[in-house]
């Protein structure tokens, strides 16, 4: 079988095996990013996060009743190791301080914005841009309500993918729950895959413009 | 006289700063990431930032949600 990217199961699974991927949060967006990542075969993660399981987490967030109070980036590693007990995760239980948030993600293939804030988001997304410009960075925006599937979008500029919903409200002002966001986290992956197997046509250009 | 913004075309004002622009453009500063003619700006150079006539800027807000 040679699948639509040209790629036999062999060449993804090997390629995929050995790649690694950055995820900033493990909250909705990035629990569900990991075990998404996790189950296609991609082989070592690195997840950071600096809070606990909440009740609350749990209408959308890929953890557990009895997980309650547990470090989040613990509880997703038990998580996955389940499900995928090859996959390698380094597991970061802490913050990403201002002016060191791509402190972890120097060595990554590709890195994932899955934080919450909408200001976190930005000086993350511009932080890393600025710090890690040879990086693909993968990130979501607009991932609160219900319905409205019709309006998310996939964008790129330069080496920044964006999944967002330019007209969803902010998770202030409307709920967080498992289909949107869990939509979301996992076109996020769906992108990471198209960028780690080289099959991103805007990708390859860059590529074959650094040769 | 003008520039593109988010592929709009708008009024060119010389000497606007990028502080000005998303105060006319109603952005709120916090919670953007922007980009003239492909190069991040990084949010601290905003008040001193002018850009020429003709510029492509790119103005990508963030929803809080995650």
């Amino acid at each position: 079988m040679v699948t639509t990217m040209n790629k036999t199961p062999e060449d993804i699974s090997n390629t995929l095996g050995t790649a690694t991927v950055g995820i900033a949060g493990a909250g909705g967006l990035g629990s569900n990013v990991a075990i998404a990542l996790a189950r296609a075969g991609v082989g070592n993660l690195v997840v950071v996060d600096f809070d606990s399981v909440e009740q609350s987490n749990l209408n959308r967030q890929f953890y557990f009743h009895s997980q309650v109070g547990m470090a989040k980036v613990l509880a997703l590693k038990e998580n996955i190791s389940k499900a995928c007990p090859d996959v390698n995760m380094l597991a970061i239980n802490g913050r990403l301080e201002l002016g060191a948030m791509t402190v972890p993600f120097t060595d990554v293939d590709v890195v994932v914005e899955a934080l919450d804030s909408a200001e976190t988001k930005a000086q993350f997304i511009e932080e890393t841009l600025l710090k890690l410009p040879n990086i693909p960075l993968v990130a979501a925006s607009g991932v609160a309500g219900i319905g409205g599937g019709e309006r998310i979008v996939q964008n790129n500029s330069g080496k920044l993918w964006m999944v967002s919903d330019p007209e969803a409200r902010s998770s202030d002002e409307d709920v967080l729950l498992a289909p949107k966001v869990g939509l979301m986290a996992y076109w996020q992956a769906n992108i990471v895959l198209e960028l780690l197997l080289g099959t991103n046509k805007n990708f390859d250009e860059k590529l074959e413009g650094n040769n | 006289m003008s520039i593109i913004v988010n592929t709009r075309e708008m009024e060119y004002i010389p000497e606007e700063t990028m502080t000005q622009l998303l105060k006319r453009m109603k952005y709120m500063f916090p919670l953007v990431v922007v980009k003239i003619d492909g190069v991040v700006i990084p949010r601290v150079e905003f008040p001193e930032t002018t850009f020429p006539d003709g510029v492509n800027i790119e103005i990508i807000h963030l929803i809080s949600g995650g």
